[in-house]
């Protein structure tokens, strides 16, 4: 039914979108474009999710206070007892008496016996069991058996994903600030041109891209039920991809780029080193499947080993010179940069979930079947969409309509993923509360349809109009790779290190993490989106440029409180891993020694 | 048969195999196609210095603000008098040496304004040197970053006589008297930014914008010359920058329009040969450009108009045809 209410959608759709392009635009009722009326239906959508899940926290409050007023009638209750008669008061009293006389011989539940914990299962003593805000979640019980190295390989690489990603943020937001500061400094190597490059890339080369390796590194072996093929090759490709980002990052502040091309800005031997190692990953993943224990391939490392696979095709042809002369290079920024989105991140970060979430969950996914059609999918929409990026430019025509129309045939997989995720937390949905990890995932979730589908929308000819160029596309990057991407890792995260630790982070600090990030991230992209239509909107006018530039300052100001929200809790985030890995001693060693590495190479 | 779920090597080649073709059918073959195209006949080529410009234009990363391409939708008008086609890019087309590959200058952020035709609307040298050295001496709401490291400051007494003087006002100099020389690398990126304009299609034949009708209704309302364009609009758009927005130009570069004789005179003939054809008489000042070819009749009569009725200023407003009368005499004159 609903896959049929999406096939309606998507062929209504269709002719808005290939219809010739010289009809005038009007912009008179812009607030009733498909296009803008289904992005604010999506935004919306994430405000009741947030709405909900606080509503869910003020309900188990209001219970506790009803509670309370009960107790408050029974006390007006024995007032009234107080109240009657002599005689009234005989009766009762002895039939009280009565049964007070009775008393329990003192051993029936075994207390003559002595009592001790001798098997360690009583952990914490509360005096207060019911306090709603601050509930305790549930402790992930069960360690899971990993080999040393392993546990070693995937501590290394979220390590180091954890370090770019405070860098990585710390950064953008001194980016965000200057915006409302231009003159915070004057130096050439942390001016706003050279540092922006600093921040996407490390975001996207360090941050997710290690941390999504390292979980890999975990889904592989557990899911073909055999031992990492190589491990040296696996801490090898470790110093080549931090070598790449150390040095790509310090050439970027010296002012060497390849050119400005958003994500290609590393000169090729920088980036070089970096596939070098994603080279090695691939083999390494490939033949640790190709050694499972087990006949099936589970549909995650489907995901991961395509995303390894796809991610090297794509950043070869990215960097290859042989087409890439003045307007063929816009063609291949516009694959490259929507291709290392959608099939290195997302391709990726859908291959962990399918093995996290229900893992999480502790039941199996609702259908694989879905799961293989979302893949395939995937795969043939995905790649044909780079162009749209580039509508209305001097780009073929033909170009840019493939590219709109199959951004629109991205709901396929999207409704397809999110359908399969959703369907595996039904009826498990009072997990949520009791649980730290699954509000990520859910999140996580709801933005993967949130975002992409927005994405699909923005493409669109007239929403392209109103947002190309504005602060918008800032928005929808941030809804992507953070809400969905981000959210999603840390899920991941959350969930599997304390198995391999044993070692739980403070709850409190988790919610800390989460709300802060989630209400960052919430006032991110809303102002951006709020700014950037009414800046489309201002050009369209045909009013003066700078005009536009005032127009945003409320807005640029709120990105920047929005952003400090969202750095400081993975300031949190920081601490949390810090702590769940620190206290095992083998662990703890090699921790500290990541980290020098790290400091030594920064 | 395939068997996906239990073959790796069938799923691996299969997945990776039809990503790489559908990769070059959609990126590949196309990139190399667009590859192949020629310069308008009157395009001018680049001179070593407007290319090292564009070399430092690349190194300061500008495309991540600005971007250089006209959309074939009437908003983008304004940037430039027809959507911009491949040859526009002809001579930033090859690769920037071994290491770099050729500039991406269409760029995906408008944080600043587009720059395609950067150097019509902006010709003076010395606006440009100003703004980079601080945005904000000439644009007072701009948020670009300043770029001190492309130019020297320096007491007056260390000047050489070739230097390039730039006429920062004294509140943003660290000592009083000091004098800010732009460096090579100023010159040579404002040289590439005074390069950038459109070259006008060959036999006139213009590719058209895709109309918004919103904008089209808005004319007709607005009011200033004939009732069809905005004067007041128009200064903010091409005068401003260097005039200010409240008229009072900026000592040491750009002279006042609040009170100026010129633009008082009720005699308005002088004003409008200004506009028409630049002016460089008051060395005091910087040299001002021509609009003759960038504006027309009715638009100079509104920016005119603009400026006479507004800061204090009390000339008479003109007309259209005033302004075809003194642009007829002055093509005469030099003819």
């Amino acid at each position: 039914m609903k896959k049929r209410l999406q096939l309606l959608t998507i062929t209504a759709l269709f002719p808005i979108i290939t219809t010739a392009q010289s009809e005038p635009i009007s912009t008179e009722n812009w607030l009733q474009n498909p296009g803008i009326i289904g992005t604010i239906i999506l935004l919306l959508i994430v405000f009741f999710l947030a709405v909900i899940i606080l509503l869910y926290r003020f309900n188990s409050f209001i219970d506790k206070y009803k509670w309370k007023q009960l107790k408050k009638n029974e006390l007006a209750f024995s007032e009234e007892i107080l109240n009657l008669n002599d005689d009234e008061i005989d009766v009762i009293l002895e039939k009280r008496k009565k049964a007070l006389k009775y008393t329990l011989e003192g051993s029936e539940l075994g207390s003559d016996k002595e009592v001790f914990d001798k098997k360690g299962l009583i952990s914490k003593v509360t005096n207060e069991p019911d306090n709603p805000l601050f509930d305790e979640k549930k402790k992930s019980l069960l360690g899971l058996e990993t080999p040393e190295e392993l546990k070693k390989i995937i501590i290394y690489y979220l390590s180091a994903a954890v370090i770019w990603l405070v860098f990585g943020t710390l950064v953008g937001q001194y980016l965000g600030m200057k915006f409302v500061w231009p003159e915070m400094d004057s130096q050439s190597w942390l001016s706003f041109g050279r540092l922006r490059p600093v921040h996407t890339n490390t975001v996207f080369w360090g941050w997710a891209s290690l941390a999504m390796i390292g979980l890999g590194y975990f889904v592989i072996a557990r899911t073909s039920n055999t031992k990492i093929f190589s491990y040296k090759n696996a801490r090898i490709a470790w110093v080549l991809i931090n070598a790449s980002l150390v040095i790509g990052n310090l050439s970027l502040m010296a002012g060497v780029n390849n050119g400005g091309g958003e994500y290609r800005e590393y000169v090729w031997p920088i980036m070089l080193l970096f596939a070098i190692g994603l080279i090695m990953t691939f083999h390494n993943f490939y033949k640790t499947v190709a050694n499972r224990k087990i006949s099936e391939i589970y549909i995650s490392n489907w995901f991961l080993l395509a995303a390894l696979g796809w991610t090297i095709i794509l950043s070869t042809i990215a960097y290859l010179p042989f087409y890439q002369d003045g307007l063929g290079e816009t063609i291949i920024q516009g694959y490259y940069m929507h291709m290392g989105v959608g099939m290195w991140f997302m391709t990726f970060t859908l291959g962990l979930v399918y093995y996290f979430l229900p893992s999480a969950l502790n039941k199996p996914i609702y259908s694989y079947s879905l799961g293989v059609l979302a893949f395939w999918t995937q795969m043939l929409f995905y790649t044909l969409i780079g162009t749209h990026h580039f509508v209305f430019s001097p780009l073929p025509w033909w170009l840019q309509t493939v590219a709109i129309v199959f951004s629109a045939g991205m709901f396929i997989p999207v409704v397809a993923g999110t359908t399969n995720f959703f369907m595996t937390m039904k009826g498990t949905w009072n997990n949520i509360s009791k649980s730290y990890v699954l509000p990520f995932f859910l999140v996580g979730v709801v933005f993967y349809f949130v975002g992409s589908t927005q994405g699909s929308f923005q493409a669109f000819r007239f929403t392209n109009y109103v947002w190309h160029f504005t602060d918008f596309n800032v928005a929808h990057s941030h809804m992507t790779m953070y809400g969905i991407i981000t959210f999603l890792l840390w899920a991941c995260i959350y969930s599997l290190i304390p198995k391999l630790t044993g070692k739980e982070p403070p709850q409190a600090f988790v919610g800390a993490h989460f709300w802060m990030a989630f209400i960052g991230l919430f006032a991110y992209m809303m102002s951006l989106m709020a700014g950037g239509t009414l800046r489309g909107l201002s050009w369209i006018e045909g009013n003066a440029f700078i005009e536009s530039v005032i127009l945003m300052k409320p807005y640029w100001l709120w990105r920047a409180v929005g952003g400090s929200f969202m750095f400081l809790s993975h300031l949190i985030f920081a601490y949390n891993f810090y702590y769940m890995v620190k206290k095992r001693k083998v662990i703890g060693a090699t921790d500290i020694l990541v980290e020098e590495k790290l400091k030594t190479q920064n | 048969m395939l068997d996906f779920h239990k073959n790796h090597k069938n799923l691996v080649v299969t997945a990776l195999t039809v990503f790489a073709g559908l990769s070059i059918i959609i990126a590949v073959l196309p990139a190399f196609q667009m590859q192949d195209y020629e310069p308008l006949p009157n395009q001018p080529g680049m001179t070593p210095n407007e290319s090292a410009g564009l070399n430092i234009y690349v190194t300061e990363n500008c495309a991540a603000c600005h971007t250089q391409q006209v959309r074939n939708i009437e908003m983008d008008n304004v940037w430039g008098e027809r959507p911009s086609i491949p040859s526009d890019y002809y001579y930033s087309k090859k690769r920037l040496g071994f290491l770099r590959q050729s500039p991406s200058l269409l760029g995906s952020e408008r944080t600043g304004p587009d720059l395609t035709s950067i150097g019509k609307r902006q010709p003076g040298k010395e606006w440009h040197l100003l703004h980079l050295y601080n945005p904000r001496i000439v644009v007072k709401e701009s948020i670009m970053p300043s770029y001190p490291w492309l130019f020297e400051e320096l007491d007056s007494t260390s000047v050489r006589e070739n230097d390039v003087l730039v006429p920062v006002p004294e509140k943003y100099l660290s000592k009083k008297g000091n004098k800010v020389i732009a460096s090579q690398e100023a010159i040579q990126l404002v040289s590439y930014l005074q390069a950038l304009k459109q070259t006008p299609m060959p036999d006139a034949s213009t590719v058209g914008f895709i109309p918004s009708s919103k904008i089209n209704e808005n004319d007709e309302n607005e009011t200033g010359g004939k009732g069809t364009v905005n004067g007041e609009n128009l200064y903010m758009q091409v005068c401003a920058a260097c005039h200010q927005q409240n008229g009072q130009g900026l000592k040491g570069a750009f002279p006042p329009l609040a009170g100026s004789d010129v633009v008082n005179d009720p005699d308005y003939d002088l004003m409008v040969k200004i506009i028409l054809q630049g002016y460089d008489a008051r060395s005091e000042y910087g040299q001002m450009p021509g609009f003759a070819e960038q504006l027309d009749d009715a638009e100079i009569a509104a920016i005119v108009n603009h400026e006479r009725t507004s800061w204090g200023n009390e000339g008479e407003v003109i007309t259209e045809a005033d302004v075809k009368r003194i642009r007829d005499f002055v093509m005469q004159l030099n003819q």
